[in-house]
């Protein structure tokens, strides 16, 4: 293509450079201001190098709950992968016959994707809490002293919060299996099928390792949206605090760059699984250019 | 097919439809019963009233014209709608014809994309927080500004202000329009970019008769995206609003926080409805399906 550029060229590529500085400049300067000096405030300049308030960090910055916090949602964040993986999968394999229902399942899952919100979450909590009442009030009627005595709440970072993430990661997961599924060619499993592979065999031997590449996508979609989740956790997790609904209650009562500290490891795990995701598809493939073909080698 | 063949289906659909049974349509029933029912201080009671939609609309008929607060919050939040939902859809476009037409090589585009896409993975309220040491009264916008003998006084603007929540809006919202509006414009056979010029279309021309009409469906998606995010909005409002900005999602926020959870839930349906209204409105642009 000897093709000389045109004008538009020049000037999108300085509308790109521009949005790419746009994306990434406020990041940047946090992550520089989380190595402020100790006397460092919560601007430029810098005063002085250090990783005194990573250290203030580690120690729990004088707010409680901080480590925490981050603990609940990496497990909420490791769960809520597992099953979104999983549901999307199967909901993947389920489209591709038609079945009754399908439509419906179908725009209640893109449904879930765009409806508020925080109309999602309330709805949880309240369901939630209807569910306690009747629960409570069974307890009552009957005179059951377990509950009288023990029961709170049903709601919960792995119930309630889970299922809120869940509402949030799963649509992602099931589009990304649908586009799938779409381009994915049936000959290969009709194949496996014809030398006797069994329905798992097929499943196992054949479409798995074909899809793998786009399940670590969907991993990393079902990750990181549910680490940096806050609309729908603001009302479902009960009693505990997720990192990001931590991070926002920070943000009005802190005035050190310890916020910035948080915000850098925060940003630092979601880089560090992105990067891990991204390094796997690139790996998966790269084994596949080498071995994934036997064509014009012979037989031994 | 087999009978067996028949039912695997069902039961591999069955999880899904359990988790966005009890999670996601229930709790909207339970959610609209709920905006019926009377409250005390500690408790929710079944009931049948309608307390809590006169409630919502408290004075929207006696003050007419003059707007009640309902019908203000929701003027200002499709106010942030309108401006955020035009500005992501031209530089979403921009982004997205330059990635799909301007670059040549298949990798580069990966990477270019990655770049854009690699800060959804990232955490929203840490990117807000992000600019509060460049917008801040003492941030270095403004020391910039001061330093270059542009102003005398900090600007106050910058920060907790309109002008912040729409920037944080444009921010974290843009991709949410290249990547719908890209996957339209790859499908667009270039040979009909390449017979426009041939028959001595102008770009523009090119741009306004084929490309856009053919990423109508991507850009009609990334409009659905955008403005049902900022009408059900109250974290980004919230935080880059210094918590001084009425948005619909902060009303309902409020009132939870308040425990009057039937008229939340009364809120969140009327919420609900309007989003309904516009989704009904944008989705005869488009077929979803054909989009995967």
């Amino acid at each position: 293509m000897g093709e000389r550029r045109s004008l538009s060229f020049y000037v999108l590529s300085v509308v790109f450079a521009l949005y790419v500085l746009f994306l990434y400049g406020p990041t940047i300067t946090i992550v520089l201001l989380s190595f402020q000096g100790p006397r460092g405030g919560m601007t430029f300049p810098m005063n002085g190098f250090s990783l005194h308030w990573f250290s203030n960090l580690w120690q729990g910055i004088g707010v409680p709950y901080v480590v925490d916090a981050l603990w609940n949602s990496f497990r909420l964040g490791i769960t809520a992968t597992i099953l979104t993986v999983v549901i999307s999968v199967l909901a993947g394999l389920a489209f591709r016959r038609r079945f009754i229902g399908q439509n419906l399942v179908f725009y209640a899952t893109i449904a879930s994707l765009i409806l508020p919100s925080i109309v999602v979450s309330l709805g949880i909590a309240l369901e939630f809490q209807v569910f306690d009442q009747a629960i409570k009030s069974v307890g009552d009627a009957y005179g059951i002293e377990a509950i009288q005595a023990n029961y709170q709440t049903a709601m919960g970072l792995m119930t309630s919060g889970l299922g809120a993430h869940l509402t949030w990661t799963l649509p992602f997961g099931v589009l990304i299996m649908f586009a799938v599924f779409n381009r994915f060619n049936p000959a290969f499993e009709e194949a496996a099928r014809d030398l006797g592979a069994s329905s798992w065999q097929t499943f196992r031997y054949v479409v798995l390792p074909l899809i793998a590449p786009s399940l670590v996508g969907v991993a990393l979609f079902g990750f990181t949206l549910s680490w940096d989740e806050i609309a729908r956790s603001s009302q479902a997790v009960g009693a505990d605090n997720t990192l990001p609904l931590m991070l926002q209650g920070l943000t009005t009562s802190v005035t050190t760059p310890v916020i910035y500290a948080l915000g850098t490891v925060t940003t630092g795990i979601s880089f560090a699984v992105i990067l891990i995701a991204l390094g796997t598809v690139l790996l998966v493939q790269r084994r596949r250019l080498r071995h994934g073909s036997d064509a014009g080698k012979g037989l031994v | 097919m087999t009978i067996r063949a028949r039912w695997t289906s069902y039961w591999q659909a069955t999880p899904l439809v359990v988790v966005l049974g009890i999670f996601f349509v229930l709790p909207l029933l339970v959610m609209l019963a709920v905006s019926f029912w009377t409250y005390t201080g500690y408790s929710i009671a079944p009931a049948f009233v309608t307390d809590n939609y006169r409630d919502a609309f408290d004075g929207c008929a006696s003050q007419f014209p003059t707007l009640c607060t309902t019908f203000r919050t929701y003027a200002s939040t499709l106010k942030f709608c309108v401006i955020v939902w035009a500005l992501t859809l031209v530089i979403g476009f921009a982004i997205a014809y330059y990635l799909t037409f301007m670059i040549r090589s298949n990798t580069v585009r990966l990477m270019l994309a990655l770049l854009c896409t690699i800060p959804f993975w990232t955490s929203n309220v840490i990117r807000m927080i992000s600019w509060i040491p460049l917008l801040g009264r003492n941030g270095l916008v403004n020391q910039a500004l001061v330093g270059a003998g542009f102003i005398h006084q900090p600007l106050d603007w910058l920060l907790y202000s309109d002008f912040s929540v729409i920037l944080a809006f444009v921010h974290i919202n843009t991709v949410f329009m290249i990547v719908p509006i890209a996957n339209s414009m790859a499908r667009i056979d270039r040979s009909l970019v390449e017979a426009a010029y041939d028959s001595g279309a102008t770009g523009w021309q090119t741009l306004r008769h084929v490309i856009i009409p053919l990423a109508k469906s991507g850009i009609a998606i990334g409009s659905i995206f955008v403005i049902t995010v900022v009408m059900g909005d109250f974290i980004t409002i919230g935080l880059m609003g210094g918590q001084q900005i009425a948005s619909a999602g902060k009303v309902i926020q409020t009132q939870i926080s308040a425990l009057q959870f039937p008229i939340a839930a009364a809120n969140a349906i009327v919420l609900l409805a309007v989003v309904l209204m516009i989704i009904a409105l944008l989705v005869r642009f488009i077929d979803i399906r054909k989009e995967l």
